[in-house]
């Protein structure tokens, strides 16, 4: 189990004068600091984890965020912002000694600017809700990460949310025009805008994905699209993830870039339609979900195309989907894996890591053997188009030990990804989970240089401590050089 | 005289930016030198030549990835992207001819320094959003890996954003992975001639608002037309609102018939073939339709799009004002007298009030030296921008003052 930073005891002893302090600042209905009640905040979407908080606010106005910030700021209080709480990685883990600030409260959608191809909202909105809010007029927001129903766009922004439609059309990153965000001494700073591109550094790129530990996000403004005339969906069916995987390619390859192109291996496919019943071939080892989207001739077009591609890939069986239906059927088991996982296995460890599509056949044999090694059931679903990895290791929490084995097996998994040449997460974000395994990825000099950024943006390291990086270090340690003079500058480099 | 020294890997790079923060010793970062006129005028001791970082390491076509040293002509890699009918969709343009720098290719670590792109910046992104990771030497003379080869990584915080785009002030880039993308089989645009810039904003949003999938959409005026190498466009007489397609072969005439439909309020729809296309989406790539010479200076206005032409009547005269309108109005390339102050007092209060910001991207060097040339910031942005710079670059020795005076 990873452990938290020590809890700070003088802030805790300070608890009752802290919570009045914030009664001073905030409506009654936005203090929730009655043990039975901070229940709910006590735990993200890694569940594993669970930590009361020393008081959890709700505010309602950009206002009553900086004075808390600026509160929490003077005092040397912790801050862990949260949305929804949907974080697979435990980016919103209370702590024992901060203030959780719930950005629930900011639920409103404030300008839709179908002119300008853009929506200006408040972070608490959820995701689906902005694509709603504009269905009306043929228009969407493209991220669509599984859990868009109650993930919030300002919960999307700070993880740099992906989804099944990454490839062709980008990450919360690549979507997002523009932010204010509140800073931890209560500074508020807007960036970019509707708008394209920074004015000086892009500090709205950094921001997104930052993971809460930057800034806390009050305002969002996301481009939106025009829905495509048609989509359609082909299932295709391999006796080997090889087979599925050289299609893949072979389909990047050909030129086309799918609006989705999902991969799932046998014990996942098993899971999804014993409780979707999508009509998953049962007799294959790996199932490919393309799907294209555009004019709906050019569409019909593709799937021959995709179809005859896979046929020459060696795919035992393709269906097209010849209705939105039957399209919305064959996403069905797919977006239910993880619930469908869920019921073959008391509990289940979902890990993200991304890497290049090349080693995908070498990474599943390899998980293979380690998932008989461990002992435990490991399920894969994966976003074939984009190499990003989600096996589901299987495993019982009651059994002593198991929830130690299954971190240990995902930590192994995740190490091998950076060793083929990837990284530790492609769209769940570092938070608690991957903490600690930083270091496989980063050395130290690098490790230090994103501390530095840090400390640009927070130097008292208030905001989400005990998120993201393994070690921390002091600002002023940081912001030290070590130099060596006089020695005579590199006469073989050449010089004009 | 300023030497100029020329590593030839990474780590010579690393020993030379080391000893010049040990040495307190300021490097001008160059490559291809296209942009070199684009900021405040700097007096840096030495010159970091980093074209000999060049060449191509990796290249997976199935993979839509592409590693290379950050002195790679981008001609050199758009021409091994072509053999695999890939390509980089934020389209760097090639400024050289326009800035008045010389014809020579900028490099891919040029095109990522400024956060460069093209006309299909609102459907592909710029430079930024194709960055998937980056190898560069910071200020403090450190090598830094960000980012990686995977198209999805939210493995710490997104460094690759933060150094495109920093003009060299941040670290040297050495070597620049990206993203490519495939070539689309068909090209065309369809035209309207005579709008005014009201007209034409409105026209490129409901083009951009149909499903015809719009890559490019651009107002011309009159004058700047007229000196197209396009002689349907030269010969128009008119200004020309222009909209561009791109897809697959099969449906393409479905494409270009949604977007007529949507365009046809708005008067006669004109076609131009691939060929004409390509030649014109070029011409506004490289801003090559504005006219050299000293008596102008011109801008690059990031704004709202559909606010466009009420910035421009703010700042000019007449309607006879070489104003050329990309990203659907998104961006103005403004060209203004270069007495005074350039017209940057007119421009940011505009833009103060309807949102964006603007850049003087042409200009002599005193008046790159008087003016502000890239959009000044309010005091809690500008303390984030010191610090960064502090925190990446401590004794100020890369590019010093490019940007910003002390930064």
């Amino acid at each position: 189990m990873l452990t938290m930073p020590d809890p700070d005891r003088k802030i805790i002893a300070r608890r009752d004068g802290i919570v009045d302090a914030l009664a001073a600042i905030l409506p009654a209905d936005s203090l929730v600091w009655h043990e039975t009640e901070m229940r709910v905040f006590q735990s993200d979407g890694l569940s594993a984890y669970r930590q009361m908080p020393l008081v959890v606010v709700l505010p309602k106005t950009v206002d009553q965020v900086t004075k808390v910030l600026k509160y929490c700021h003077q005092e040397g209080i912790a801050v862990v912002p949260r949305g929804a709480g949907t974080s697979l990685s435990g980016g919103a883990l209370p702590l024992a000694d901060a203030v959780l600030l719930v950005m629930s409260k900011f639920n409103q959608i404030l300008e839709i600017d179908y002119d300008n191809r853009c929506v200006v909202t408040q972070p608490g909105v959820t995701n689906l809700a902005i694509s709603n809010a504009v269905e009306e007029r043929g228009f969407y927001y493209a991220p669509d990460p599984s859990s868009q129903i109650a993930c919030t766009i300002g919960g999307n922004v700070a993880e740099n949310s992906g989804g099944v439609h990454c490839l062709k059309y980008g990450l919360t990153t690549n979507n997002v025009l523009g932010i204010e965000v509140a800073m931890i001494n209560g500074d508020v700073i807007r960036l970019g805008g509707k708008h394209l591109d920074a004015e000086g550094y892009d500090f709205l790129g950094l921001m997104v994905g930052s993971e809460g530990l930057l800034g806390v996000v009050t305002e969002v403004t996301v481009r939106i699209l025009t829905r495509p005339d048609a989509a359609r969906a082909l299932l295709i069916g391999f006796a080997s993830t090889a087979g599925a995987a050289n299609c893949v390619g072979a389909i990047i390859a050909a030129g086309i870039i799918p609006a989705g192109m999902e991969m799932m291996d046998r014990p996942a496919i098993h899971a999804a339609e014993a409780f979707v019943s999508a009509g998953y071939p049962l007799d294959v080892e790996a199932l490919l979900i393309v799907e294209l989207d555009g004019p709906e001739a050019e569409v019909d077009a593709l799937v021959d195309r995709v179809g005859d591609i896979a046929g020459a890939c060696g795919a035992g069986q393709v269906r097209a989907s010849q209705s939105d239906e039957e399209r919305a059927l064959f996403w069905a088991g797919r977006k239910a894996a993880f619930p469908a996982v869920g019921r073959i296995s008391p509990d289940y460890y979902c890990m993200d890591g991304t890497i290049p599509r090349g080693q995908l056949t070498h990474v599943l044999e390899k998980m293979s053997e380690m998932s008989k090694q461990y002992g435990l059931g490991l399920a894969n679903v994966f976003h074939a188009g984009d190499g990003n990895l989600h096996p589901l290791i299987l495993y019982d929490a009651n059994k002593p030990g198991e929830l130690e084995k299954a971190e240990k097996f995902g930590a192994e998994i995740l190490r091998l990804c950076v060793q083929v040449g990837g990284v530790l997460t492609g769209e769940h974000g570092v938070g608690v989970e991957k903490r600690d395994l930083m270091p496989e990825m980063f050395n130290e000099v690098e490790l230090k240089q994103q501390q530095r950024v840090k400390c640009v943006f927070d130097a008292r390291s208030l905001l989400n401590p005990g998120k993201m990086f393994p070690r921390l270090h002091r600002c002023a340690e940081l912001g030290r050089m070590h130099i060596h003079r006089g020695q005579v500058p590199f006469p073989d480099i050449p010089r004009f | 005289m300023a030497t100029t020294l020329k590593p030839r890997d990474e780590a010579d790079t690393a020993r030379v930016v080391g000893w010049a923060a040990a040495e307190r010793k300021s490097l001008e970062v160059v490559a291809g030198g296209t942009k070199r006129s684009v900021g405040r005028p700097m007096q840096a001791e030495n010159v970091l030549n980093m074209s000999g970082l060049a060449g191509i390491r990796l290249y997976e076509p199935g993979e839509l990835v592409l590693t290379a040293g950050a002195g790679t002509p981008l001609a050199d890699i758009e021409a091994a992207l072509a053999e695999n009918e890939q390509q980089l969709a934020f389209e760097p343009p090639e400024l050289g001819g326009f800035l008045g720098t010389g014809r020579r290719s900028p490099t891919l670590g040029g095109a990522v320094a400024a956060n460069l792109s093209g006309p299909r910046r609102m459907s592909a992104g710029a430079a930024r959003d194709h960055v998937l990771g980056l190898r560069a030497v910071t200020g403090r003379g450190e090598t830094l890996r960000v980012g990686g080869r995977v198209m999805k990584n939210v493995t710490g915080y997104d460094l690759c954003k933060l150094l495109a785009g920093s003009w060299g002030t941040l670290a040297v880039l050495t070597e620049v992975t990206v993203k490519v993308m495939p070539r689309a089989e068909s090209e065309a645009t369809l035209f309207v001639a005579g709008l005014s810039a009201d007209e034409a904003v409105r026209a490129m949003s409901a083009g951009l608002s149909s499903s015809a999938g719009v890559s490019g959409a651009a107002h011309v005026p009159q004058t700047l037309a007229a000196r197209s190498g396009v002689q349907t466009l030269a010969a128009a007489g008119r200004s020309v609102t222009a909209l561009r397609i791109e897809g697959f072969r099969a449906a393409f005439r479905e494409r270009r018939e949604v977007l007529a439909r949507g365009l046809k309020s708005f008067g006669a729809v004109e076609t131009l073939d691939s060929r004409t296309s390509a030649r014109l989406w070029r011409e506004i790539r490289d801003v090559s339709l504005f006219p050299g010479g000293a008596s102008n200076v011109v801008w690059r206005l990031s704004t709202v799009p559909g606010r466009a032409p009420d910035a421009v009547r703010n700042v000019s005269v007449g309607e006879d004002v070489d104003a050329l309108y990309d990203w659907g109005g998104g961006l103005v390339w403004l060209a203004q007298p270069s007495h005074g102050d350039g017209g940057a007092e007119a421009i940011r209060a505009v833009l103060e009030r309807i949102g964006g910001h603007a850049t003087l991207v042409r200009a002599e060097p005193a008046t790159r030296s008087a003016v502000k040339v890239f959009e000044p910031q309010p005091e809690a942005l500008a303390a984030l921008t010191r610090r960064l710079k502090a925190a990446f670059d401590p004794h100020a020795i890369l590019n010093p003052g490019r940007m910003y005076a002390g930064v």
